[in-house]
């Protein structure tokens, strides 16, 4: 989806033709260098923190704790692309998440007598929850589409709303706890991981899959008589994401060994839930007529108006699966504190929204893309994780990933711009007032 | 010419507000012809013709396709109709590539429902080599294209889709001369397929090379539709400027 504006002055032909191989390849650029960014922040926190960073251990916790805010942002993507805002989305969770803990550890156990912890529950109470966030996803996106009320105020409207219902079902401040036993292994607890068998096979199947896409769309290709890419650069790529799940099942999930009993951990089940959702959004964003038109509205809401497309209905369709998100992640913050309190999910509006920023979403439209805003949750994630291992506090760390996110997107338009001078001088600022705070907060 | 025409607008009426902006305009146009609607800024030329592709419905009047009576609302309404409607720089989504473009809202799909990309590539392809031979990029958003390449790709969805009835908004507007010249042998060449064509021109040489007959609009209202080669370009421009029918004009 995404090109740099080439520059068509003289260059070099070395130059010339490894741009062309790029574009042949159509390689995401924007994409690797957030995953050069990442890595760069990996390695910078490792070296701080004496080798503290990349553990096992580590990892492991920064792909649980990436989770939900992840899950969530894979549907502000769509939002945003379509030039809308949803400023609902942390309250919403918590009063999701709530509804489903009062649900299984009141509601079916007591008015309908079912009793607590039952096989079933935590299928019910997740499909409730679910189906309560596409509703509400629904209304929401009612009266955005067909209201006319702009999205950010019918979301700051949800936002205070959603939240204040949550205190007016919880009695002011009440927490719902313990939750059914099944229901906390969405969560990741000590028990809601795959183990080493299960997530070496989850890893065969995510390799088969890689292999088994890229196949397919050559000979899509091929079919139609369309130039496909050198097999040579499809097998590395296929090879280079094969390695990754390998090294990230066997370094990451199934190297931790459960600080419990020492066996291996494996994949968290919020990591699985999220790989689930990723791919599930990706697709409904890429190769579903959705998703085409949700990008074409974005891109120019008078030809997609045009085009014949409904784009009331696709509007209001990105609010449905928002809400579906926020289900999902609620049920995800729920189950992993194993209770519901009154202020979850506060601020995860912002943090949603800077990482589908910092994942490369534009707010003029038209682009972004579901991978990108996963990354983008993890690059934020790892610099609040890293900074914890660096002992500074809370407000620098705020203060840090706020220079972050400007910086972020400043580079991306002055890279958008072709003005690469603007693009050194905007990451060196960034960079030196972010180490800079990080310096000044360590305690 | 006593066949059917392929469409007949009567007495169209559309107002924005208190603005009469099209005033009972009655305009036909037969299949193979070329039919020009010229007039000043807010004529209502745009006006009319986004009645019949169906961007803003008309609040009265009526629309025969083919001798038959047709509802048009909607743009969908139109397209079932066989009108496409080539806009001067409205109708391209910029972030995707051209054959997402061609295919905007009328996309194919495998048997699972998925989006059937590289079917749409090659068709866009196919229709490409028809229209501009030296269009290869089917895969870079169009955004990154020119303004002739944009064209190409706005008409190949009006030619892909067999459009019987084709408006063309200002189509060399934003084009250089070796593109114009281009678009006009395209125009030709759908002609001969006998495809019916409005042009929406404010350029009368383009008017007069490519057009059959030439209707005039002048604040919302008809001013009178004329044979090209019955006037001169000073008539038309009369026409536009002052509102003056040429005499013996039976429509004025």
């Amino acid at each position: 989806m995404n090109t740099t504006a080439p520059t068509t002055t003289a260059a070099p032909a070395r130059r010339r033709s490894w741009r062309s191989v790029v574009a042949s390849a159509e390689i995401d650029t924007r994409q690797t260098g957030m995953v050069v960014a990442l890595l760069a922040i990996w390695i910078v926190f490792h070296l701080l923190t004496d080798g503290g960073f990349l553990t096992s251990r580590n990892l492991w916790n920064l792909s649980v704790q990436s989770a939900s805010i992840a899950i969530m942002a894979t549907g502000m993507v769509l939002i945003i692309v379509s030039r809308n805002i949803d400023l609902s989305v942390g309250s919403l969770l918590g009063f999701l998440g709530y509804v489903m803990a009062v649900l299984q550890a009141h509601w079916i156990p007591d008015i309908f007598g079912f009793g607590f912890d039952r096989p079933l529950t935590w299928l019910a109470t997740l499909v409730v929850g679910v189906l309560l966030g596409a509703a509400i996803g629904a209304v929401q996106g009612a009266v955005v589409a067909y209201g006319g009320v702009p999205a950010f105020i019918v979301t700051l409207g949800g936002f205070l709303v959603w939240r204040g219902l949550i205190f007016r079902m919880g009695q002011q401040g009440k927490t719902i706890s313990p939750l059914d036993s099944n229901f906390q292994l969405l969560g990741g607890g000590p028990d809601g991981s795959l183990g080493a068998t299960r997530s070496w096979i989850l890893g065969a199947l995510g390799c088969g899959g890689v292999v088994l896409s890229v196949w397919l769309s050559r000979r899509r290709r091929r079919r139609y008589d369309l130039a496909a890419r050198p097999m040579a650069l499809d097998a590395g790529l296929a090879a280079l994401a094969c390695a990754a799940i390998v090294a990230g099942v066997g370094l990451v999930a199934v190297g931790y060994e459960s600080p419990i009993d020492g066996t291996p951990t494996g994949v968290a089940n919020p990591v699985v839930i999220l790989v689930l959702v990723t791919l599930a959004v990706t697709y409904l964003a890429r190769r579903r007529r959705f998703g085409r038109y949700v990008y074409a509205i974005g891109g120019n809401p008078e030809a997609a108006e045009l085009g014949g497309i409904n784009t009331r209905r696709t509007v209001m369709m990105t609010f449905v699966l928002m809400g579906v998100l926020c289900g999902v992640a609620g049920a995800v913050q729920t189950a992993r504190l194993n209770a519901a309190v009154t202020n979850l999910g506060i601020q995860n509006e912002l943090d949603v929204i800077s990482a589908a920023v910092i994942g490369g979403t534009s707010f003029a439209g038209g682009i972004g893309t579901i991978a990108g805003a996963v990354l983008g949750a993890v690059i934020m994630q790892s610099l609040r994780s890293g900074m914890v291992l660096l002992r500074i506090d809370s407000p620098s760390q705020d203060i840090v990933v706020g220079v972050v996110l400007v910086t972020a997107v400043g580079i991306d338009a002055a890279l958008r711009a072709g003005r690469r001078r603007t693009v050194v001088a905007t990451l060196v600022v960034g960079l030196v007032v972010a180490a800079l705070i990080i310096q000044t907060g360590r305690q | 010419m006593t066949a059917t025409p392929l469409v007949e607008m009567r007495d169209i009426r559309v107002a924005f507000g208190g603005l009469q902006a099209v005033d009972g305009v009655s305009v036909d146009l037969y299949p193979g012809e070329v039919v020009a609607i010229v007039g000043g800024n807010g004529a209502g030329k745009s006006t009319l013709m986004h009645a019949l592709a169906g961007a803003h419905a008309a609040d009265s009047g009526q629309i025969l396709v083919n001798g038959a009576p047709v509802t048009i609302a909607n743009p969908r309404d139109a397209r079932s109709q066989g009108v496409e409607v080539i806009y001067q720089r409205l109708a391209l989504a910029d972030n995707v590539d051209a054959a997402a473009n061609v295919f905007l809202g009328r996309e194919l799909r495998t048997r699972t429902g998925a989006l059937d990309d590289a079917a749409m590539a090659s068709a866009t392809r196919d229709v490409m080599k028809r229209l501009n031979p030296r269009f290869t990029n089917l895969t870079t958003p169009v955004r990154s294209l020119s303004g002739g390449q944009r064209q190409s790709v706005a008409i190949a969805r009006a030619v892909h889709f067999n459009a019987k009835i084709l408006i063309m908004d200002e189509p060399t507007a934003a084009l250089g001369p070796a593109e114009t010249a281009q678009v006009r042998e395209l125009i030709s060449q759908l002609k001969a397929e006998g495809i019916g064509i409005f042009l929406i021109s404010h350029d009368i040489h383009d008017v007069f090379d490519l057009a059959d007959r030439i209707a005039v609009m002048l604040q919302g209202r008809l001013v009178g539709v004329v044979n090209r080669r019955e006037v001169t370009k000073d008539e038309v421009l009369a026409m536009i400027i002052l509102g003056a029918a040429p005499a013996g004009d039976p429509r004025a």
